[in-house]
């Protein structure tokens, strides 16, 4: 089970870049407690020389992850200038501002501890928190996952991380069994405010074993949430957030999405579990996606402009419950439909979209869905098949146009 | 010779000396396989013969301790011996007496309730164990915590949980300590700290590790005065299961406060501990963690107590965990589907004289803790406490439609969001269970 420890700043190298990353981020009415505002945060992928601490490490790093057109239509409001860093070091700040702010807050998993993380996502964190909360564990996925359930029931809030998320196929007793179940089996007696996080996903040839996405097992065990990040914004404010649900959640993070940078604000954001993002609207197609996917698609969203067409791409971030009121309105108004993910065909992320928008908004659609997933097949070693078994931009880009027709 | 008795009781559970062979000459007593499987020549020959092929495992020098047996026979002996020299006192003996009648009763119950058509589904009997779930738990605060597996019923009601939430809960019904959620296998109680009650082997285990974690965490990072121990229950069945290792490997690396408690009943449904484990002496692997291991008769609940006392008062001091195994039978099959045609009648019969009850019963009134008439009283007290349960269970409304939903999630916005921009949650017809979900 040894980890291949891809910290390399070549897994990002591949990675196609994302047309925009402006976005909205608006309120509605919900029992959430996000801030009012509202304000539209741009991500630069360009490397600049800041003044801003946070960004002083990652300067020598290479980052053509998420490039911007400069886009003169958006309004920057930006209450503060905000601060750069990278995907996992996003995730680590949310980590730490939780471990902060609550005491019973803390981490379990193989060497996160005094190896900082294998994606250094909890560096540095058991030199200011000790070796109790900052727990390294021997390698026993299914007992230490049922270990954070136990503390979890008694008053922690474990944050348990699978070193790769195939690991944690290990522990699906206990997440299946204990996870999700407990609170309804003791009568709601007991929560389990747990989080479970990782990295999953296909990476760069790292052989079938890890490259495995779980969301498609995970997401019939009743009583758990799952969600996806795929920006450094997202990571953190999906990190707060689950951590603070009194729910066990799922957190879906992706091998390669690691090193992405992005300015995020310096003020307190926490966002919200069950809501999914609007990443470009458009009018003339609905393009579902999340995780590493997003940035396939943004890319094929590139062309798909150039070609004249013009995609609403809205990255679903909650992989269960899926948020239908993003979803749905955006049906309503393109009427047609392309799933996008990195799961695979079979019982995936995308099947159960498919049927759950077939379910509600059946008289929307004016085609059927087309759901492009990676391929039934154990992800191959060498690089060109492996290519084949994820969805690729060209694919989207030929999808889009047929639908389209 | 009044001290004898004491002398008797090995102290066993001193862990540094538990890596060297050579401290395992004098003060220890290794068991022998006969023995530990509580055979007598009269037993059935097809164990005995299973007995003498595993006599040469037990010969290896191991590092472990037991707890003699002879403590409650010494006793025995002498009807003058002053009660300042007994291992109990009345109230404790009646205590104790009462738990287990508790625990026997209300099962017997619950096998006429399950036949009459009251309760369904799988329901595992404890009769014949109840002195490890006494001897045990009664030592036990509020706050400690209690783990078990599927036969949960008398871990439950000797921690302090109502017999009549324990009917309830059998019987489905709404007043049930888990609202009728969880049945048989699944008891919880937040207030008496019982953390389940699972259907899976092993799966409690670490649970109970997760629950001792916290008391750790909250003695090292809260800098609280908590010393507050885990018991987790189980059987030998599954002490071949990987969950078992795991946790006490991390139990005795970071010295959680737990015991590891094995009720060895020689079944796992039909499966004998001996076909099914290439050492069947548990308290052995133990030590092989780091951690004492001792066995201890379990049809004695005087014994098991004083065994108890120690594993307990070690993890409460910061020591560590134990592991104990406690040698037992259960009277009845495995659970109430079971035909239980495997196990031989001889082994039955020869157990049935060892009832827990029937000892502690004689062990009072040999020693003038107490009169028959006091312990009639109990019996009456208890017969009557079942039958109200019993009643009180049979007029609680079942769950109605709008409990379907309820407690899936803690916070229930993980329902998620509607096609009309509203949480699930808060939709009217939620509550009723007809919201679609």
């Amino acid at each position: 089970m040894a980890a291949a420890v891809t910290q390399g700043i070549g897994a990002t190298a591949a990675l196609s870049s994302a047309n925009s990353n402006k976005f909205q981020f608006t309120t509605r009415r919900s029992l959430s407690e996000r801030k009012g505002s509202s304000f539209v945060i741009r991500s630069d992928g360009n490397p600049r020389v800041d003044l801003n601490q946070h960004s002083n490490r990652t300067r020598q790093l290479v980052t053509n992850a998420v490039s911007t057109k400069p886009d003169s239509a958006s309004a920057s409001t930006v209450s503060k200038p905000g601060h750069e860093l990278l995907l996992f070091e996003a995730l680590r700040e949310g980590l730490e501002e939780e471990m902060d702010r609550d005491p019973h807050v803390c981490v379990i998993g193989e060497d996160v501890g005094h190896y900082g993380g294998s994606y250094k996502v909890t560096k540095g964190l058991a030199d200011k928190y000790g070796d109790l909360r900052v727990l390294d564990t021997p390698i026993a996925e299914n007992s230490f996952t049922g270990m954070a359930i136990g503390a979890a029931m008694t008053g922690l809030r474990p944050v348990v991380e699978g070193m790769n998320m195939g690991f944690l196929l290990l522990a699906f007793n206990q997440i299946s069994n204990n996870c999700g179940m407990l609170h309804y089996t003791s009568g709601g007696q007991f929560k389990i405010p747990v989080v479970i996080r990782g990295p999953g996903g296909v990476g760069r040839q790292l052989g079938a074993e890890h490259s495995q996405r779980l969301e498609s097992y995970f997401q019939s065990i009743p009583g758990i949430q799952m969600v996806a990040c795929s920006t450094a914004y997202n990571a953190k404010g999906l990190m707060k957030a689950a951590i603070r649900s009194e729910n066990p959640v799922i957190l879906f993070e992706h091998v390669l999405l690691y090193n992405l940078k992005e300015r995020i604000p310096d003020e307190e954001y926490v966002l919200n579990l069950e809501e999914a993002e609007m990443v470009r609207p458009g009018e003339h197609v609905t393009i579902l996606t999340y995780s590493r996917m997003r940035y396939h698609v943004m890319q094929a969203a590139k062309t798909l402009v150039n070609k004249g067409y013009d995609p609403e791409v809205i990255d679903i971030r909650s992989l269960k419950p899926f948020d239908l009121y993003t979803i749905g309105n955006s049906v309503k108004k393109t009427h047609r439909v392309i799933i996008v993910e990195e799961c695979m065909r079979t019982g995936g992320i995308g099947a159960s979209l498919t049927a759950s928008i077939n379910e509600n908004f059946h008289d929307y659609l004016d085609a059927p869905i087309v759901c492009l997933s990676s391929q039934d097949v154990p992800t191959p070693y060498a690089a060109s098949l492996e290519e084949w078994t994820v969805v690729q931009p060209a694919q989207i880009v030929a999808a889009v146009e047929q639908l389209c027709q | 010779m009044a001290c004898s008795a004491t002398a008797q009781i090995i102290q066993p559970l001193s862990i540094n000396s538990a890596r060297s062979v050579d401290n395992s000459g004098a003060c220890t007593k290794i068991l022998s396989p006969s023995s530990f499987l509580g055979s007598t020549p009269r037993i059935n020959k097809k164990l005995f013969a299973v007995n003498k092929s595993i006599s040469s495992l037990a010969r290896r020098p191991t590092i472990v301790f037991a707890v003699s047996s002879d403590v409650v026979k010494e006793k025995k002996l002498k009807s003058n011996s002053s009660l300042s020299n007994l291992l109990i006192t009345k109230e404790e003996g009646l205590e104790l007496y009462e738990d287990m009648y508790l625990g026997r009763a209300f099962e017997d119950m619950c096998a006429q309730m399950y036949y009459r058509g009251k309760m369904f589904g799988f329901v595992h009997l404890y009769n014949g164990q109840e002195a490890v779930s006494t001897g045990f738990i009664k030592l036990l605060k509020k706050e400690d915590c209690v783990v078990s597996t599927y036969r949960d019923h008398v871990h439950s009601l000797s921690k302090g949980v109502p017999a009549r939430e324990v009917m309830s809960e059998l019987f489905g019904k709404t007043t049930g300590c888990c609202r009728g959620q969880g049945g048989s296998m699944h008891m919880f109680s937040k207030e008496h700290n019982v953390l389940g009650g699972f259907a899976f082997i092993g799966e409690g285990i670490p649970v109970a590790t997760g629950a001792a974690f916290t008391s750790k965490y909250k003695r090292e990072v809260f800098k609280e005065d908590c010393d507050e121990v885990t018991l987790a229950f189980f059987g030998d069945g599954t002490c071949n299961n990987g969950q078992f290792f795991e946790c006490l490997n991390m139990a005795a690396l970071w010295k959680l406060p737990i015991v590891f408690v094995v009720e060895n009943n020689l079944w796992a449904i039909g499966m004998s501990h001996v076909r099914a484990t290439s050492d069947p002496q548990i308290w052995k692997k133990g030590p092989a963690f780091g951690m004492p291991g001792v066995h201890v008769d379990g049809m004695d609940v005087l014994k098991v107590r004083e065994v108890a006392k120690e594993a307990i008062g070690r993890a409460r001091r910061g020591e560590g965990p134990t592991l104990v195994e406690c040698e037992t039978y259960r009277f009845r099959g495995h659970s109430l589907a079971d035909p239980d045609e495997l196990r031989d009648p001889a082994e039955k019969a020869h157990y049935a004289t060892r009832d827990p009850i029937t000892a502690l019963k004689k062990y009072i009134a040999e020693n003038k803790l107490a009169s028959e008439a006091e312990l009639k009283a109990i019996d009456k007290k208890i017969d009557e406490l079942v039958e109200d349960a019993v009643e009180f269970a049979d007029r609680s409304p079942v769950p109605a439609r709008n409990q379907l939903l309820e407690n899936v999630f803690a916070d229930p916005r993980g329902f998620g969001i509607g096609p009309d921009g509203k949480y699930r949650c808060e939709d009217p017809k939620f509550t009723e269970g007809t919201a679609q979900v």
